[in-house]
């Protein structure tokens, strides 16, 4: 095989200038084998999409009979057994907003720093490369892990000492450490979008700038990082879509089953949708009579995550159109 | 572009690279602090990795030499108790991991039985068949199934698919292994895809070019060139896929009924690492060796995928960069 492959790289010298980059004539063509594997590779994508179909389709129908006005702005009664899921939604809310404030700023200046400031060869910028992409593999349970560990027994406990007199204020599952963990796992996200924005911005642009007389920094913050906004816009939404979805890095570290009020402090507990689900799935005693609730908030959860993943998808194609319009 | 970028700007590169450390010195004292907090910021990623190393390990440690905590539990009995039993709240809490190591291996298995097949078909034909307009679709919807949250997916396997499957093969327990390993495909359907996809697309045309014009058929080109040529990248993407099934948690918490079962049975319940540390870490004393066995599970499941993922982007990069050699 290797001696084929070398003969066809030794042919492509000599080869037109724009060989096909795809088999896509291959829809043409007549002889049995040909076709059955565009039949079979085309039914593997149906069938993929077919699940997202069904998961959604599923949630849609269930969900719908549930949901009203008073399900999602009322608190829950009885047990969990009647209400609404409104604490849940806040809890939400107010989680990625925190984790949002904390992976934004931090995973603009790490894409910034490698794209912008490291030099081609440093080691530190593929040292920073190599856990950005270990990080996002790292298990979400993991993240819970150390949450528990590091956020709450070390840190908050060493804070409660100094500042509190060793009174249990932020050693403890609270809101602050739930969407400082959150940040870490969804930092990946926003660091991966964000370069590839950032390379996207013609080189020109930066040495204009630099030519004019502007420094380094305000080169990167008025020129380049404008111009890189729908890239970073649609990492950090990806970020806040990913992170509104997560359960297993919150459970030790601040989600709360039910909470008769809502958070107002850092040190607060909160109640949280995807958390409520699990729950409610496996906690309850009745499950037809939790499963229209358990409808509902499935959909209310699918809804805010899928409607962040549209909004950037729709920017992302923005900007890609845009680039390759100035190109 | 970049690279093509750079090579038409070369003489311009090279008169720049003059001025470049003048600029350093001569800028004033704000630029050399904004240079510094950036790259401060940016070795987060490197602390935290590293955090997570220590402080996750740290916890675990005891258990190898505090015997306090052997009295209770010692490193050889994690696989050694008899009749391989995981009972951690007992009169005498009995901390065998194997059902739980095997647990969560056969879901894997499952999931990655299902998942592969189909997103590296869907790969070949999303990278080499479907028309832009088609692929235009395809691709959103299949990063949307990746965007579905991992609860909802165990949800709808609870719920829904826990029934289809039992009416379908008459499994004994009605969560299952089965059941969690298909729910589980669905999560990594689009890590593989994506992986697979990338990797076809690295095959330069002018493999195409060659081995049609060398009279081969659409479908030999693919089996005989393309396919060889993405391989690596392939094998990457199955992976990285296994990486992200061992460490699903909710899908599995929700789907495999948990109950920590030493068989080979796909019908029967079973248990995973991830979800024993999720149901029972809430409950436990901190300190205990209960606890330090939990976070010594985390710890290994850090090690595992850890491991998996440094080799699956690392065989992506090799190949990457074998390919771009070719095209040239």
């Amino acid at each position: 095989m290797t001696r084929t492959q070398r003969s066809h790289v030794s042919s492509s010298g000599a080869s037109p200038p724009t060989p096909p980059r795809r088999l896509a004539s291959l829809r043409y063509a007549s002889r049995v084998s040909d076709r059955t594997f565009f039949a079979l590779t085309a039914l593997a994508c149906l069938v993929i999409i077919a699940m997202l179909v069904v998961i959604v389709g599923d949630v849609i129908i269930g969900g719908s009979k549930t949901l009203s006005w008073e399900f999602i702005s009322k608190a829950p009664e009885q047990g969990m057994m009647k209400g609404g899921i409104f604490p849940a939604i806040f809890g939400t809310v107010a989680l990625t907003l925190l984790m949002t404030l904390a992976a934004v700023p931090a995973g603009v200046a790490t894409a910034v720093y490698l794209t912008e400031y490291a030099p081609q060869s440093s080691s530190v910028a593929r040292w920073i490369r190599v856990c950005i992409a270990n990080l996002a593999g790292v298990p979400s349970i993991v993240f819970g892990l150390f949450g528990l560990g590091f956020f709450i027994s070390t840190v908050g406990h060493a804070i409660d000492s100094a500042a509190y007199g060793g009174r249990s204020v932020y050693g403890q599952p609270c809101l602050l450490w739930a969407s400082l963990t959150l940040a870490i796992l969804t930092l990946p996200v926003v660091v991966v979008s964000t370069e590839e924005a950032l390379r996207a911005v013609p080189r020109e642009l930066r040495d204009a700038s630099l030519a004019v007389g502007a420094t380094k920094f305000q080169t990167v913050t008025r020129v380049v990082l404008p111009e890189a906004l729908g890239g970073i816009l649609t990492g950090s939404i990806l970020a806040v879509s990913r992170g509104a979805g997560e359960v297993a890095p919150i459970l030790f570290t601040g989600a709360a089953y039910f909470l008769p009020y809502l958070p107002t402090k850092l040190n607060d507990q909160f109640m949280n949708l995807g958390y409520h689900v699990y729950v409610l799935a496996t906690q309850s005693p009745d499950v037809d009579k939790t499963k229209p609730l358990l409808y509902g908030t499935v959909l209310v959860l699918l809804t805010l995550t899928f409607l962040l993943n549209l909004v950037a998808v729709l920017i992302r194609a923005r900007t890609r159109r845009r680039a390759r319009a100035a190109l | 572009m970049t690279e093509m970028q750079s090579s038409e700007a070369l003489p311009l590169a090279t008169e720049d690279k003059a001025p470049k450390p003048s600029l350093v010195r001569t800028s004033r004292l704000g630029e050399r602090i904004a240079e510094g907090a950036v790259k401060f910021v940016a070795l987060t990623s490197i602390a935290a990795v590293l955090l997570i190393l220590v402080f996750v390990g740290k916890e675990a440690l005891p258990l190898l030499y505090s015997s306090e905590m052997h009295q209770e539990v010692t490193p050889g009995a994690l696989v050694s108790v008899p009749g391989h039993v995981w009972q951690p709240v007992s009169e005498t809490p009995k901390y065998d991991v194997l059902p739980l190591f095997v647990g969560s291996l056969k879901v894997t298995l499952v999931a990655l039985l299902f998942a592969v097949p189909l997103s590296v078909a869907a790969a070949i034909f999303v990278a080499e068949y479907a028309p832009k307009k088609v692929r235009e679709y395809i691709k959103p919807a299949i990063e949307l199934l990746a965007g579905v949250p991992s609860v909802v997916v165990g949800f709808f396997a609870l719920v829904v698919m826990a029934s289809w499957v039992q009416r379908a093969f008459g499994t004994e327990h009605r969560l299952n292994t089965l059941v969690a390993g298909i729910g589980l495909s669905f999560a990594i359907c689009p890590v593989v895809f994506t992986v697979a996809e990338d990797a076809l697309r690295a095959v330069p045309g002018s493999y195409r070019a060659a081995a049609m014009a060398l009279g081969s058929t659409p479908s030999t080109t693919l089996a005989r060139v393309i396919l060889p040529a993405a391989a690596p990248g392939i094998a990457a993407a199955i992976v990285l896929g296994f990486g992200r099934a061992v460490g699903e948690t909710m899908i599995v918490i929700l789907a495999t009924g948990n109950a920590a079962i030493l068989d080979g049975s796909l019908g029967h319940s079973t248990r995973t690492i991830t979800a024993t540390i999720a149901q029972e870490l809430g409950e436990v004393v901190v300190g205990s060796p209960h606890y330090r066995v939990l976070f010594a599970l985390g710890a290994i499941l850090f090690l595992i995928t850890f491991g998996v993922n440094f080799l699956g982007e690392r065989v992506v990069m090799r190949m990457r960069r074998k390919l771009a050699g070719a095209a040239k």
